[in-house]
């Protein structure tokens, strides 16, 4: 089977086919915890971890895993990174594990991690894997990190914490809200056709 | 924590619905929403599901937290779910064959959906008794079928408008998905 470039892997995974705006996977998390930018970081950046050494591990046994059982084997090897996951989040900072609680756990059944595992590392040589699986979680943190910038500065009018938009702002909170989730997603959604439109 | 049962079942279905509150369960809630007959099969198998895998959830969390191996929660939780849906599928399919038929692909499509690894794990974290757990659970199951089967039948009659060509598909889901959450807030504060 060709192997993608590496060039090829970041296009795909950062843009054309971004596993947010595109695929649409992983809607959960990027609605969950995308009310602050420091939130959305830990999200993507942990979700990247658990995508990476789970691209790595199945890459290894790809041709030991009997196909029958491999959907199971795969997700216990993504529980055990997500448990790791879990324990690095709460030694570094115990202030973003509680905000972001049962979410973390959730990780497990992030459907990019399953995608990613059956339909590129369960198939491909490791390193291949570890770049598409960077790839992927890059285009994962980076539209996290998208809802989350603009949340919380129309949300608060700050951005990581630090004030930006000044005294007089008045903070628009229903972007902190589930509901506000739902509207940028699908303004950013708009705004991705919009461009991907103009651009053919 | 010591709530009535009433006012965890009102908290899951209304308040903190598991759909537009929590955000659990996206996937089916914009997958499967565009017809109503559907929206009511996939919103019965969570149900069905959700309250199996609570009640194995709550069985083996005794029994992890007796050994002291607490770590291994998640891995067991998610094969318990996994096992639990098989069952459910063996079950319904020896005691009612048409329910059977009707679910077809959505059982076990429900493994990966995160509301019932999410009812396990936040019922863990609340440290909700055996009865409280059941009451959760019920209620999120009821609450993310009704968000379905609402998105549903808004997406029935949005094909007889006309919006914008950018906004079809997925956006135009979301949106209203936003709105219908603004709509849950009103429940706030409701069974205290």
């Amino acid at each position: 089977m060709k192997e993608p470039t590496a060039q090829e892997s970041f296009r795909q995974g950062l843009w054309t086919k971004n596993p947010v705006l595109v695929q649409l996977l992983g809607m959960c998390p990027v609605l969950a915890v995308s009310n602050s930018v420091a939130n959305a970081l830990a999200m993507g950046l942990a979700t990247s971890f658990v995508l990476v050494a789970s691209a790595l591990m199945v890459s290894w046994i790809r041709h030991w895993v009997p196909p029958s059982v491999r959907i199971a084997v795969f997700i216990l090897i993504i529980a055990t990174f997500v448990s790791l996951a879990e324990m690095l989040i709460q030694a570094v900072s115990l202030e973003v594990h509680k905000a972001l609680g049962p979410f973390i756990s959730l990780i497990v059944v992030n459907c990019i991690i399953l995608g990613q595992a059956e339909s590129f590392a369960s198939k491909h040589p490791p390193l291949p894997s570890v770049i598409d699986a960077f790839s992927r979680g890059s285009g994962f943190t980076l539209a996290i990190l998208a809802m989350g910038a603009i949340r919380e500065l129309l949300g608060k009018g700050s951005l990581l914490g630090y004030n930006v938009l000044g005294e007089h702002f008045l903070p628009w909170v229903v972007f902190l809200l589930p509901g506000g989730g739902f509207f940028v997603l699908g303004f950013l959604l708009m705004l991705y056709h919009r461009y991907q439109r103009e651009a053919r | 924590m010591n709530e009535g049962l009433a006012a965890i079942f009102l908290g899951s279905f209304l308040v903190n619905n598991f759909v537009l509150a929590y955000f659990l369960g996206i996937c089916p809630f914009l997958g499967v929403s565009g017809r109503m007959d559907t929206a009511v099969r996939m919103g019965l198998a969570v149900s069905l599901v959700m309250l199996v895998a609570s009640m194995s959830a709550y069985g083996i969390n005794q029994l992890l937290q007796a050994l002291d191996l607490e770590v291994l929660r998640l891995i067991s939780f998610v094969l318990v779910i996994a096992t639990a849906v098989q069952l459910v599928e063996l079950f319904v399919k020896k005691t009612s064959r048409p329910l059977f038929d009707a679910l077809g692909i959505f059982l076990p499509l429900i493994t990966t959906n995160c509301a019932i690894l999410g009812v396990a794990l936040f019922q863990t974290s609340r440290d909700y008794d055996f009865l409280q757990s059941l009451a959760f659970a019920a209620g999120a199951g009821a609450g993310f079928t009704l968000a379905l089967l609402l998105m549903a039948g808004l997406r029935e009659e949005l094909k007889w408008s006309n919006p914008p060509d950018l906004t079809q598909g997925t956006a135009l889901t979301l949106m209203v998905g936003g709105i219908l959450s603004m709509a849950f807030m009103g429940f706030a504060g409701l069974g205290g």
